[in-house]
């Protein structure tokens, strides 16, 4: 089948093609800040400005608060719906695939109608408020990847047979979960928590709308006025997320091994 | 009579309108070693499952040591189980997978250790501590998961189907050190299967089980020689049956093919004239007449099979078949198809299945 093997080849190539040259494209006009030359500057700049610090760690904690509560929300409900809710996964799995067929801007809206500062549950009233309603909206926006990276971790091990040994043996609710479920889906939960960064990292509708200082917002604010900086941070946020995606990769590693599929 | 460790009494499982398990009752005395042995769907891992807290029972009670568990949760029962799919922890070493029950229940870490280095002691594998379970073997992993069941020291231990998943060398070995490990602990067990052979090696009381119900209970010997029910004889060993007919109930005289047998003592208000299932093991067979064998009837050979230091010899008598075994001796050779053959037995060794 080498005739096979030489279009395999051929269709690599272009794909490879169609998504490098751009990225090496951007990458090169980056570099074009200082007439004539080539250098960094644009980064020195974009990185030397205290707005970008500011907002990026800000998007990098919305990012931390917003996987823990992913982790919260999402663990303990798939590991309930594989032992005890099977017949509800169809519907629960639907569920979680709602952020990615209504608009962003349809559930900000939302927010602002229902928590406005004359709802009862006035969040938009106060930074720390608007902050939490944040991070509540970039977990609903993360659940399908959260959901389905748990999901697919549980499905690796026995987690019936698994809980049924650990009960036997003495063991409560919260000593099931964190002592023998998590740790066997700690890589599952790792590669949704990257995921969720990566999201969370680049997000601007939510981010704007709320009027929060995230780093997606002051994306488009340097784009709308600079030239050479947004290539530059356009770069910057595709290392972000590749360097999650590796992170991801090496973590795998250590996963902890099935019996039955030691590899 | 000894006080029962373990009662289930009257106890029945149902899923909506299906029942699974229909007004079980059983007494296990303490340190005995008790099969739950049938057929897949007879409900013996329902009771089992119950006993550990599982299920919950729809009707009856479980008491353990005098007191009530049918309610409690299966952390609160101190019961140890091994399931047939192991169920080690993937994430923990073989002496973290024993010690998990001993931290759950408090014990501090020398006693924890000390406990975990006893225990490889007892299953031999003392080398195995550091080792992850996808580093072992079938037959290591379970017994890593039966001294992970034992080492918080159960009142009762539960085995699923342990010997299921592995291979037929591995199980003999494995069984052996299971019962020789249980009498040495000296802890209730309560050990369900499929397989007759492991059930009746190794038990000290075989529930059989069919349908939801306990069909008979008692000593592999009593199984095995005294099936209660035609269901029994055919489960448990190999089983020849024959059509027989009532000739004379006062006198317990039975028509085979045209043979009289006498079973008396046996017929269980037959009338003459009723229709009986007869069986006989093979091994209560004997090939011509034999002394010490007051029964015999006459067929004609229809296969021999030679296996070495047995032969398997079937003789077509009426329209039933026999097969019986005799050991192969080198100064006689065995029988050829077509011959004309008497079997004969002991009319005490003939069963009347009901």
């Amino acid at each position: 089948m080498k005739s096979g093997k030489f279009w395999a080849w051929v269709v690599f190539a272009l794909s490879a093609a169609y998504f490098f040259i751009p990225l090496l494209a951007t990458f090169e006009f980056s570099l074009r800040l200082r007439r004539g030359v080539h250098s960094f500057d644009a980064y020195q700049i974009v990185l030397g400005d205290p707005r970008f610090q500011a907002t990026f760690m800000y998007s990098v904690i919305a990012a931390i608060f917003t996987i823990i509560l992913g982790v919260l929300v999402v663990v303990p409900a798939a590991y309930w719906i594989r032992l005890r809710l099977p017949q509800l996964r169809p519907i629960v799995e639907f569920i979680t695939l709602l952020p990615l067929v209504i608009p962003a801007i349809v559930i900000v809206f939302g927010y602002i109608r229902m928590y406005g500062s004359n709802s009862p549950l006035p969040f938009l009233a106060s930074d720390l408020g608007a902050s939490s309603l944040l991070v509540i909206g970039y977990a609903t926006l993360s659940l399908p990847y959260m959901y389905r990276a748990v999901d697919t971790g549980l499905r690796t091990i026995d987690v019936r047979t698994l809980t049924e040994a650990a009960q036997i043996l003495g063991a409560g609710w919260s000593t099931i979960i964190t002592k023998v479920i998590l740790p066997n889906v700690l890589i599952a939960v790792l590669s949704g928590a990257f995921l969720t960064f990566a999201i969370v990292i680049g997000e601007f509708t939510m981010a704007s709308l709320l009027n929060r200082p995230a780093f997606g917002p002051y994306l488009q604010n340097i784009g709308a006025n600079r030239a050479y900086e947004p290539a530059a941070l356009a770069i910057i946020a595709f290392a972000i997320t590749w360097g999650c995606m590796s992170l991801i990769q090496i973590l795998s590693r250590f996963a902890p091994k099935s019996a039955n599929r030691p590899n | 009579m000894v006080e029962p460790f373990l009662s289930i009494q009257h106890v029945r499982k149902s899923y909506g309108t299906n029942t699974v398990v229909q007004d079980f009752s059983l007494d296990v005395e303490p340190g005995e070693f008790v099969s739950f042995l049938g057929p897949s769907g007879c409900g013996k891992t329902t009771v089992l499952r119950m006993v550990a807290g599982f299920e919950e029972p729809s009707a009856g009670k479980i008491v353990v040591a005098g007191k009530d568990i049918t309610r409690l949760k299966p952390n609160q029962r101190n019961v140890g189980m091994v399931f047939q799919a192991y169920a080690l922890f993937p994430n923990l070493t073989v002496a973290q997978n024993i010690a998990f029950g001993l931290k759950v229940g408090g014990m501090n870490k020398p006693d924890a250790d000390r406990r975990v280095a006893e225990m490889l002691e007892i299953i031999k594998l003392p080398q195995m501590a550091e080792r992850y379970p996808y580093q072992l073997s079938g037959g290591q992993q379970q017994r890593i998961a039966l001294a992970r069941a034992i080492a918080p020291k159960p009142k009762l231990l539960l085995l699923d189907e342990p010997l299921s998943a592995l291979d037929a060398k591995v199980r003999v070995s494995l069984r052996e050190e299971i019962r020789s490990i249980q009498k040495k602990l000296d802890i209730t067990t309560i050990f369900v299967t499929h397989d007759q052979e492991e059930a009746l090696s190794i038990s000290d009381r075989i529930a059989v089980m069919y349908g939801g119900k306990a069909e008979q209970v008692g000593t592999p010997f009593e199984i095995y020689n005294r099936p209660a029910t035609k269901f029994v004889a055919n489960f448990v060993g190999t089983l020849n049956v024959l059509e027989g007919t009532v000739t004379d109930a006062a006198a317990g005289t039975v028509r085979v093919n045209s043979e009289q047998v006498s079973l008396k003592g046996k017929l269980n208000g037959s009338k003459s004239g009723d229709t009986l299932t007869l069986a006989l093991r093979p091994e209560a067979i004997s090939l011509g007449r034999q002394p010490g064998r007051d029964s015999s009837l006459s067929g004609e050979i229809s296969e021999v099979h030679f296996l070495g230091s047995v032969i398997r010899v079937r003789v077509g008598i009426g329209g039933n078949t026999v097969s019986l075994d005799t050991f192969n001796s080198p100064a006689t050779p065995p029988p050829a198809v077509g011959e004309k053959a008497e079997i004969s037995f002991s009319s005490d060794d003939m069963l009347v299945l009901h």
